[in-house]
């Protein structure tokens, strides 16, 4: 029996996904160290212990920022591709798909089952996961902690378009004596403005749904859903978007 | 004038090797008498440089190198080009801003326009008033500014320059004009005949040769070579490669991370609506006008640069360029802060995909190399996009 894997190497955690002719037979996620080779190796050996050794009966694609790294990769496509694939297959119809990644932020079109097009933000983090991260260590609490706080909070203004200058007005925030709840939740609403202002600036065709590891929040789930005055929709394997994609197309390509 | 102080800077000895070699032909060209006006754009009109007998010389910057000096007196957010071509004015370290005998401005854009009032105090700067609408009264007026000019360099140089002389210089310049376009349009061969990256590189480092009928010569070469090996090899060349056509500002600063990126990915760039590409020879100068001054009017101010307003022509001519090249896809590139180009972008990008239904990819960058790895992914992912 033939296997399709999809490697998504993001900048914190890297996804797999292993698909047979029909069905989903594994996934699993881990960090991405500080060396995607490494990762890569750690994720050759798990598709080993779970009974899906990489070699001739196993097609695998890379995706992700450290797609490269996955040496035994037969090819390696863009996350953008990936998750308009993956999101797509979730969702089962064509749609909008925003992925909130640790590095950066897409907004990709899905039309007739394929990416058509799509906006990345820029260079600054402001707007992805990296911000939230940054943000949650200085109030000294982890993600979800991070979106329980907010969801007790009125947000608090944190106007800069800048992580660093960002950071800075968080520590003002807290030099002041601000509850932690309403800081916490000014800092998700500032990714969420963030994310809502590249929407804007993209056509918007059908559902939205929100892919990548933050999908799992509901909190920031439905403050986009408010910022966009759209449903925004979400899968319980939504992380797993870019990786999926990439196995999709892998076993699309082997299909021919 | 008398040319009685052709030095080198100060600290030529550290300079490395390439820059030497352009300081030490342009003071031998400077030795031999040469004049040499330094300029940045494509509306000031070469035809009337020529007909001074001086050489027009290029000043637009493409390296991130004298930035940070620039940053000294320049705001951080303008445009790249407009800071690196100060910044090398500023640091003595241009072979051709340094050997100019004045320098040509323009009130194109904004951030340009007040940096040539800082570049006022290295250099003897004249400025060129642009109109930016297309009108009679534009027009008029462009064609006064046009002889302004002339008689700048009448004076500067203290000679007469008769319309003879322009008539000889437009003359030469169109055949410029056509030799180039010919070149550029070799883009519209399929397969593509040769890479975006070496048309971009070839145009440009023509402007740095100064015998302008040698440069046609070269390229004319050039022109027959290429389509004979295409002619040759058409039948092995991959027929696969998306055809994609560039267009935004000017892009020889990041031609590396972009263009030459995208056609390692496996696409082919064959068209270039930029001011090295075909956006400033399409249109000649009208050689039967009996106003000379007129016809070098009409001519400069139908240029399809954002800077003008309305600019409905640049969409027209990259939707002939589109359907004359047959693209698959067009990447505009955006130079950080420019915002004439980056508004215009509404409507190029609405027109690529509503009109031409083609897709589109918008870059805005300046010349760090810090989006490098972003930049690949996102014309990755254009390419896959196109690919299907
Ligand atoms: S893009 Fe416009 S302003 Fe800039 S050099 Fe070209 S013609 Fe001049
Ligand atoms: S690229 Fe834009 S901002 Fe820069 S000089 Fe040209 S028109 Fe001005």
């Amino acid at each position: 029996m033939t296997y399709f894997a999809g490697i998504d190497i993001g900048s914190t955690a890297s996804k797999v996904v292993v698909l047979d002719g029909s069905d989903m037979v594994d996934h699993f996620v881990l960090p991405t160290g500080w060396s995607s080779k490494e990762t890569a190796g750690e994720i050759a050996r798990r598709l080993e212990a779970g009974g899906h050794p990489v070699g001739a009966d196993m097609k695998v694609i890379a995706t992700g920022y450290g797609r490269v790294a996955v040496d035994y990769a037969a090819k390696t496509v863009t996350e953008i591709t990936c998750h308009g694939r993956g999101g797509r297959y979730l969702l089962g119809r064509d749609c909008t798909i925003v992925d909130i990644g640790g590095q950066d932020t897409k907004v990709i079109t899905v039309e007739n089952g394929m990416p058509t097009s799509f906006l990345m933000n820029d260079k600054c983090s402001a707007g992805t996961g990296k911000f939230l991260e940054i943000m949650a260590n200085r109030l000294g609490v982890d993600l979800p902690e991070l979106f329980t706080l907010a969801a007790a909070g009125t947000p608090l203004a944190i106007s800069s378009m800048c992580t660093v200058f960002a950071e800075s007005e968080v520590i003002s925030h807290i030099g002041a004596g601000e509850k932690r709840e309403d800081i916490a939740a000014g800092v998700v609403d500032s990714v969420v403005s963030k994310v809502a202002g590249l929407c804007a600036r993209h056509t918007m065709k059908g559902d939205v749904l929100l892919t990548g590891g933050l999908c799992d929040s509901a909190y920031l789930v439905d403050r986009l859903s408010q910022k966009l005055k759209l449903p925004v929709l979400t899968h319980p394997l939504g992380r797993y978007a870019g990786a999926l994609g990439a196995a999709l197309i892998a076993r699309g390509k082997a299909a021919g | 004038m008398e040319q009685t102080n052709i030095k080198l800077p100060a600290d030529f000895e550290t300079y490395g090797e390439a820059r030497k070699a352009g300081f030490l032909r342009m003071k031998q060209l400077k030795d031999q008498g040469a004049r040499v006006v330094g300029m940045f754009c494509s509306f000031v009109p070469t035809e009337l440089v020529y007909a001074a007998g001086a050489l027009p010389v290029g000043l637009c910057a493409f390296t991130e190198e004298p930035i940070p000096a620039a940053e000294a007196n320049l705001p951080r957010n303008l445009c790249p080009l407009i800071k690196a071509s100060y910044g090398f004015a500023l640091t003595d370290t241009c072979p051709y801003f340094y050997f100019s005998d004045f320098v040509v401005g323009e009130t194109t854009c904004d951030g340009k326009k007040k940096m040539f009032e800082l570049l006022g105090e290295i250099k003897d700067t004249y400025v060129m008033q642009l109109p930016h609408s297309r009108d009679q009264a534009a027009l008029s007026f462009w064609r006064d500014q046009i002889i302004a000019f002339k008689e700048k360099l009448e004076a500067f140089y203290g000679i007469t320059i008769t319309e003879d002389d322009i008539r000889r210089a437009i003359r030469r310049k169109n055949r410029e004009r056509d030799v180039m376009l010919r070149y550029l349009e070799l883009g519209k061969l399929n397969p593509a005949p040769m890479s975006g990256y070496e048309m971009g590189t070839r145009v440009d480092a023509g402007s740095f040769s100064f015998d302008l009928d040698q440069r046609c010569d070269v390229i004319e070469a050039r022109t027959a070579e290429v389509l004979e090996q295409w002619k040759a090899n058409k039948n092995s060349l991959p027929t696969d490669r998306p055809r994609l056509l560039v267009t935004g500002c000017p892009n020889a600063g990041v031609r590396e991370k972009i263009i030459k990126a995208v056609e390692e990915l496996g696409a082919d760039v064959v068209a270039f609506d930029t001011c090295n590409g075909i956006r400033e020879k399409v249109e000649k100068v009208d050689e039967s006008d009996p106003d000379v001054y007129h016809a070098l009017a009409v001519k400069y101010l139908n240029i399809n640069c954002s800077v003008m307003s309305p600019n409905e022509s640049r969409r027209e001519y990259i939707g002939e360029m589109i359907d004359s090249y047959a693209v698959d896809g067009v990447i505009e590139i955006v130079l950080q802060s420019c915002h004439t180009y980056d508004v215009e972008a509404f409507f190029i990008k609405r027109f690529v995909t509503q009109e031409k239904g083609l897709p589109y990819l918008n870059i805005e960058t300046d010349y760090s190399q810090a989006d490098k790895g972003q930049i690949n992914t996102r014309l990755a992912a254009f390419l896959e996009t196109i690919e299907k």
